[in-house]
């Protein structure tokens, strides 16, 4: 449906979206950030709001594989798109994904709340740079904020992570 | 970054266990206070104000009650009649008060400070009561303006309270010795006026409060992202006359606390009271342009400080003046500037102190702790001092340091000072000049010189600086643990310490596994719940470890008498004989001895059966002595503070064209006694460097000259972020202190306390060739440059 099919000053609007791999569908109002469609119409609420004007990277998410912004991208503009939130990225109920493992043996994580936005952020930048250096690492997480752990967690838990993710792919080939 | 641990034979103290905290987490299943969604819940935004200081003449708010979706807009004199008291009485005694400043629920009359919430509005999302909110009409007479903490102190100022009879908020005089005699008898003395100025804690969450109201009983249910449950849980009580079993507050998830999460606030009130009068959970979050104007912030403070030495550098006394900024509001008391005074000379012999504190009421947001809670100031200070007297006496900066320190022979070392509760300070363990030797070890600061030469000879500008810090840690008198084994063979423990993100439940489940068998994932942490443990105080002063991990030790330990105590009972067999492994009591056979089912049956029972058995059953007799249950409640109280310390070398480059400051390298070696988690604490630490690196170099919370805040959000204010920190190297030492059994000190916040002094003292080295002398925080390159232009102009009139 476009917009010019939308009865005049409607404010809502039906979307269908693929969240975590499920198709999802809703009535939305066109102001709803996706964010927030996300935490409050799905009760995923993984994805955390840092600043809400798109500078802390908390509410980071996968959105066809790109990281970008929850609190700045309207839900309607995902309609018709594919998104990963952080309960997403585990393999399995059992199985983390490589880099949530890593970020637990690291201690990449204390209160927890920039989390989502680190693992996404890193997960884009691990698929485009499969082996980076640790300054690499810093220039990709540094639209992200951490109060907590002074980063120093994180990169070591991207460089482990981006190790087993190599020895994977190395063994699928 | 390996650290040793004084548990060397410990089964889980001392050693990387993962951290319980994390399973949830990782997988984006903590839950924090936004994450609480009830069924016809109401979303509350405030309305504030946007004057610093202004009286109230008019509130409508006829439109906005109006919108659809709105279902109440609340102002003081909606609220008041519900209230048992309208004003927030929070401030920590002292006898230094010269005016009472305690905020009100709602402003009704007169606004402060930018901000300062007027009314709530209640709808069905958080974007209708935005909506609303833009809709309601106050009219404003603005008045004079307090924005600067010097200026305010002047005579005639505009004060920051209309009719206050001055902007004085509390006096004191902090010392001891005749310091004007050591004055006068020294030979040198070294003069510095200092600013640091203020910042926020910016937790990753904002806060947040949700409040669900049961009608049948009149209860309250209050999840608040706050450190201290039980503080706000009696303010709640008194503010909305409740009784304690009326209202229960219990922190969620908490994403990072800093200290201003420790305060009681008005948005707490209101929304509890909100949900009691509509009958509906309301719940407000925090957002981040909110943080920056509501949430209380730290660090403004003018020092005016001597220091007098002998001419070997020894310190023969300390002298000045603070000016401290209180911002609008007692929102704690006067703990950070007297914080801040009495961590200044600690790390030395000093044998004559006086600082005359002056605390001044503006018109900004409300002063209380943020991590370092005045220390950080105060080290400054000492360490600026040193450094000029360093460079006049023409001593090394480290050496002049070495002539100074508390000897490792002098401890335990009681200062004449005392806490800001009448108790003395006494350095109770460490070896200052050792932990000082290894930091500058490993930051190469004997060749340094050489490596500077040559950087100069190559146009760049090197330098390299330190600080030391003591850090009081462990504040008392006590923290609540409880611990029960039921009979599902779980073990309970309930604290009133909250958790923030430091891994608090780790820390406790840690301590009372090492007890219990070892196993933690046997064991469930419920901390910051004022209905599970009857007291507590909470986060603050680097102090849940030490206070909440002695108590759940000590519960611990009777938890494991009274456990072998029945099972030696039901085994037939002598306590001693027994050891409980994972979930398991088993008795001490020889390994080499094959036993059937039978009789290994015999020889060991599960915890559930053992509690089981000690539940009791009616008409039996109870085993043991120890009555019915296993469980063990302690409150270890410890009055004294343990005293952490450190020293902190960094080395900067500084661009001399673009005023740009890039730290090359940061050594921090620290003692924080038995350290129970090596990555914890460096976690910790790490956090620390970080924020005193934000301090030193970038976060600025600007304010113009009527008070309005000039940098509300976070890509004008800057978080230090990835690629902004430098190599850190942290080095441990671990001197246990006698002060409690498990020889631990605090770490909280050491890492921030050092780093602002550290960096100065860097910079002033790598611009030696200009007479730079840093004596403000935070420099930004354009200060920077400013320094620099100084300097040249200085060089230039001399010739």
């Amino acid at each position: 449906m476009g917009v010019s099919d939308l009865p005049e000053g409607s404010t809502t609007r039906r979307i269908e979206v693929t969240v975590n791999g499920e198709v999802r569908s809703a009535e939305v109002p066109v102001r709803l950030m996706v964010g927030d469609f996300l935490r409050q119409n799905l009760k995923l609420t993984g994805t955390h709001f840092g600043c809400e004007h798109g500078v802390c990277g908390a509410c980071t998410i996968l959105f066809d594989g790109r990281a970008v912004r929850s609190c700045l991208m309207l839900a309607v503009q995902a309609d018709g798109h594919e998104i990963t939130t952080i309960e997403g990225l585990a393999l399995s109920t059992d199985t983390l994904h490589p880099l949530q493992e890593a970020f637990c043996r690291t201690h990449g994580l204390q209160c927890g709340f920039c989390t989502p936005g680190m693992l996404t952020t890193l997960i884009e930048f691990l698929e485009d740079c499969p082996d980076p250096t640790p300054e690499e690492i810093r220039v990709a997480i540094s639209g992200n904020i951490c109060r907590c752990t002074g980063y120093e967690g994180i990169v070591a838990a991207a460089l482990e992570a981006a190790e087993v993710l190599r020895a994977r792919r190395a063994g699928a080939a | 970054m390996t650290a040793v641990s004084g548990f060397h034979n410990a089964k889980v103290l001392g050693r990387d266990v993962p951290r319980v905290e994390d399973p949830a987490l990782i997988r984006g299943q903590g839950r924090f206070a936004d994450d609480i969604m009830l069924p016809g819940m109401l979303h509350a935004a405030f309305l504030r104000s946007p004057n610093a200081h202004a009286r109230i003449l008019s509130i409508d708010a006829t439109a906005a009650r109006a919108l659809p979706g709105v279902h109440a807009v609340l102002t003081m004199a909606d609220l008041a009649p519900h209230l048992a008291d309208t004003r927030l009485r929070v401030a920590m005694p002292s006898p230094s008060y010269r005016l009472d400043l305690h905020r009100p629920v709602l402003a009704d009359e007169e606004v402060v400070h930018v901000g300062e919430p007027i009314a709530v509005i209640l709808a069905d999302s958080r974007y209708i009561a935005e909506d609303a909110m833009a809709m309601i009409e106050v009219d404003y007479d603005p008045l004079p303006v307090a924005n600067d903490c010097v200026a305010a102190l002047e005579p005639g100022a505009p004060t920051a309270h209309d009719g206050a009879p001055s902007n004085l908020v509390a006096e004191m005089v902090m010392g001891y010795g005749d310091v004007d005699a050591a004055f006068e008898a020294a030979p040198h003395r070294f003069h510095e006026r200092l600013t640091v100025h203020r910042g926020g804690s910016h937790s990753m969450e904002c806060r947040g409060v949700v409040a669900v109201h049961d009608a049948v009983d009149d209860r309250l249910t209050v999840w608040c992202s706050t450190q201290m449950p039980h503080a706000a849980q009696r303010l709640l009580c008194d503010i909305m006359g409740l009784a304690e079993q009326q209202l229960r507050v219990a922190t969620p998830d908490v994403g990072g606390g800093f200290g201003p999460k420790l305060v009681f606030y008005p948005e707490e009130v209101v929304v509890a009271a909100a949900a009691r009068l509509l009958g509906r959970p309301v719940k407000w979050i925090e957002d981040r342009r909110e943080h920056f104007v509501a949430t209380t912030q730290e660090r403004d403070q003018i020092w005016d400080v001597e220091l007098a030495t002998d001419d070997e550098g020894r310190i023969l006394g300390v002298r000045g003046q603070l000016i401290h900024d209180h911002g609008a509001w007692t929102a704690r008391g006067v703990n950070v500037p007297q914080g801040a005074m009495s961590a200044m000379p600690l790390p030395y012999l000093v044998p004559a102190y006086r600082i005359d504190l002056k605390v001044a009421a503006t018109n900004k947001v409300p002063v209380t702790p943020v991590r370092g809670a005045g220390q950080p100031q105060g080290v400054f200070a000492m360490e600026r001092l040193l450094d000029a007297a360093a460079s006049g006496l023409g001593i090394d900066r480290a050496e002049i340091r070495r002539r100074n320190q508390v000897p490792p022979e002098r401890m335990p070392y009681e200062t004449p000072m005392v806490t800001r509760g009448g108790i003395a300070i006494t350095l109770d363990s460490g070896d200052y000049p050792k932990c000082m030797a290894m930091a500058l070890d490993a930051a190469g600061w004997e060749g340094f010189a050489a490596r500077q030469m040559e950087a100069r000879a190559s146009g760049r500008h090197i330098g390299i600086g330190l600080a030391n810090y003591v850090e009081g840690t462990g504040r008392g008198p006590y923290e609540h643990v409880s611990i029960r084994l039921e009979p599902s063979g779980r073990i309970f423990v309930r604290t009133g310490a909250a958790a923030m993100g430091q891994g608090t439940r780790t820390m406790l489940s840690q301590i009372v596994a090492e007890q219990l068998g070892g196993d933690m994932s046997n064991i469930e942490v419920i901390a910051g719940d004022t209905h599970a443990a009857p007291l507590g105080i909470g986060g603050s002063n680097s102090r849940q470890t030490v206070m909440a991990g002695n108590s759940a030790h000590a519960a611990a330990l009777k938890i494991r008498e009274r456990v072998l105590e029945v099972a030696a009972q039901i085994m037939q067999t002598a306590p001693a004989d027994l050891e409980i492994e994972g979930r398991m009591v088993r008795a001490q056979t020889p390994r080499n001895v094959q036993m059937s089912n039978v009789q290994m049956s015999n020889v060991q029972m599960s915890l559930g059966e053992i509690a089981r058995v000690a539940y009791g059953q009616a008409g039996f007799k109870l085993p043991g002595k120890g009555g019915p249950g296993i469980a063990a409640s302690e409150e270890v109280v410890i009055d004294a503070m343990t005293y952490s310390n450190g020293t902190a070398v960094a080395e900067v480059e500084v661009d001399v064209e673009t005023g740009e400051v890039a730290i090359r390298n940061l050594v921090f070696a620290h003692d924080c006694g038995h350290v129970l988690h090596p990555r914890i604490v460096e976690g910790q630490l790490m956090g620390g460097i970080a924020h005193g690196i934000g301090n030193a170099l970038y976060e600025f919370m600007g304010f113009d000259e009527n008070a309005q805040p000039l940098t509300t959000n976070l890509a004008e204010y800057l978080l230090v972020t990835a690629t902004e920190m430098p190599p850190v190297t942290l080095l441990h030492m671990e001197s246990p202190t006698p002060l409690n059994r498990l020889g631990i000190k605090g770490v909280g916040e050491s890492g921030v306390i050092p780093i602002g002094g550290a960096i100065a003292s860097a910079i002033d080295h790598a611009l030696e060739p200009f007479g730079v002398r840093v004596a403000k925080l935070p420099l930004s390159p354009v200060d920077v440059l400013a320094l620099i232009n100084e300097g040249r102009a200085r060089s230039e009139g001399k010739r």
